[in-house]
């Protein structure tokens, strides 16, 4: 393993920062989407119902079935690639979000209403910094899944860490995909470990 | 200040509020009292328009509050609510600043109405302004929780039971400090309180509800003296004509010129605390400290 990657030290690297790209990007564009979502269901309770209920179901979908799915939709490349991964991040984020909002101290918010804020002045300023522990949660296991996620982009095409692993078994060059495999469960790792540090960090300030 | 006529809220479970008739006095304190579920906190909540009423008018201060933005009518009206529902993500000054900041005033305003405000409700901003709602006791979450809706000096407060989560022992001094002070602001107030003690010392009028309806508003020594009916008699509690005596004092008593033997009492002691006193030390009459004695006899007839 050692030794494969002082020959390739180019091709990891590559293959690193596309994944990066590829988590970073699909991540991204969940979240953007996620999030307004939220904002916009808070005071849409049924609606909230019918659309957590969607993303329930979009969440067990197999990582792979998703990216099948999409293949004949939007075909090869990096982009489908991080479609997919949006759509991987988008019901963690989503539903921890609408849990966190509906779940926000009813105290607060009565009082927050009978004093004089708007509904738009008592959601920005009291319902989501109330709900904020909730929302990073939930972009933890985005993140968490994304990054383990991205390592199916080598199927359509879409590159990054998952590439050494589909290349190893075709060469069958046990080195490269074991490089490949333990880079993969190292960053979730790290970023599952990074995040919850994050969290931690935040919870005490 | 506060006037209802005819209000009606009905909830899809049941009761809510039936035409509703209830005025409060500017400067009055009105305790609005009943069993749990007859419609207190709705009744409140019509005020500041955060129920809306199905039929009737609510006015304040003259004006029609049904035709005002609900949004800038809250702005005007102070509320404490049971837990407090102090922002947890907020420090104590935040807090009370809340409705002058919604208002619009100045920076330096703002902080120096947050200093005079905290030390009404007896905290001292330096100690008290940077700490967040959790590292306060019940009560100081409650004393920050007035001076919040004291803040921008709102002549009308909606209380929603404000000393429901304050120890017994805390909570007595508590009111004390709140009547003296909504005295002294001359504040209008609409207090909901489940507490007939409470009511008795707060309010200047009792109005008690049952189901959604008004039974009988009238002031404490009134509702105690003559109760409408059995309900009502019932609700004030079989020690009603006791809780009438704390209403006075030795001093709007008939006092005796003869002297008594014992330890004298103040005028100002109640005549609840002073007919405790003679049953305790067995005498029918009790020496008072500035001058002559107060006698069974007297205490009787000031029923
Ligand atoms: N937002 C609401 N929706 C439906 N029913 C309500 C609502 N608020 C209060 N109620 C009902 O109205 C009745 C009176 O409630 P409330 O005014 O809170 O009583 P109280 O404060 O006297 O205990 C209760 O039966 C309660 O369940
Ligand atoms: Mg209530």
């Amino acid at each position: 393993m050692i030794a494969w990657l002082r020959a390739n030290p180019d091709a990891f690297l590559d293959a690193l920062v596309q994944h990066l790209a590829l988590s970073g990007a699909g991540l991204a564009i969940g979240v953007a989407l996620a999030l307004p979502a939220a904002l916009l269901l808070a005071r849409r309770p049924v609606l909230a119902e019918w659309v957590s209920a969607g993303a329930g179901v979009l969440r067990t979908l197999p990582s792979l079935a998703v990216l099948a799915a999409l293949l004949p939709l939007l075909g090869v490349g990096f982009t489908p690639s991080v479609v997919a991964l949006a759509l991987l991040a988008l019901p963690p984020v989503l539903l921890h979000a609408l849990v966190g909002l509906r779940g926000a101290e009813p105290a607060a918010v009565e009082a927050a209403r009978g004093m004089g804020f708007t509904p738009l002045q008592s959601l920005l300023r009291v319902e989501v910094p109330l709900a904020l522990p909730q929302i990073f949660a939930g972009l933890r296991t985005a993140a968490v899944q994304v990054v383990s996620g991205a390592a199916l982009a080598t199927f359509i095409g879409g590159g990054g860490l998952g590439d050494l692993v589909t290349q190893g078994m075709a060469l069958l060059d046990i080195a490269q995909l074991q490089v490949g495999a333990i880079a993969i469960a190292l960053l979730s790792l790290g970023t599952e470990g990074g995040f919850g540090w994050l969290q931690r960090r935040w919870e005490r300030a | 200040m506060i006037e209802l006529r005819g209000v009606t809220k009905a909830w899809p479970g049941g009761a809510g509020v039936q035409a509703l008739d209830l005025g409060v006095a500017e400067g009055e304190c009105c305790a609005l009292i009943g069993p749990s579920g007859c419609g207190k906190t709705t009744t409140l909540r019509l005020v500041n328009r955060l129920v809306e009423p199905d039929a009737g008018s609510i006015r304040i201060a003259g004006q029609d509050a049904l035709r005002q933005d609900p949004v800038q009518l809250r702005r005007g009206i102070g509320y404490v609510i049971q837990e407090g529902g102090l922002f947890p993500h907020r420090r104590v000054g935040a807090n009370v600043a809340t409705v002058p900041a919604l208002l619009g005033w100045d920076a330096r305003r703002i902080a120096a109405r947050v200093e005079e405000v905290l030390a009404l409700v007896g905290l001292d901003p330096a100690q008290y302004r940077d700490r967040w709602p959790h590292q306060l006791s019940g009560g100081e979450r409650q004393r920050v929780g007035v001076a919040r809706a004291l803040a921008a000096d709102p002549p009308v407060l909606l209380l929603d039971e404000p000393f429901g989560a304050v120890d017994p022992l805390r909570r007595a001094q508590l009111q004390q400090e709140v009547l003296a002070l909504l005295k002294r602001l001359r504040k209008t107030v609409l207090l909901v309180t489940h507490d007939v003690q409470e009511a008795v010392l707060l309010g200047d009028s009792l109005a008690l509800m049952r189901g959604g309806r008004l039974v009988q508003h009238a002031t404490p020594a009134e509702m105690l003296a003559r109760p409408a009916d059995g309900f009502v008699a019932d609700f004030l509690g079989a020690d009603r004509a006791l809780t009438r005596l704390g209403l006075f004092r030795i001093s709007d008593a008939a006092r005796d010129a003869a002297d008594a033997p014992g330890a004298p009492l103040p005028e100002a002691t109640t005549l609840r605390d002073a007919l405790a006193a003679m049953l305790e030390r067995g005498v029918t009459a009790l020496p008072v400290a500035e001058g002559g004695s107060l006698t069974l006899e007297a205490v009787l007839r000031s029923r």
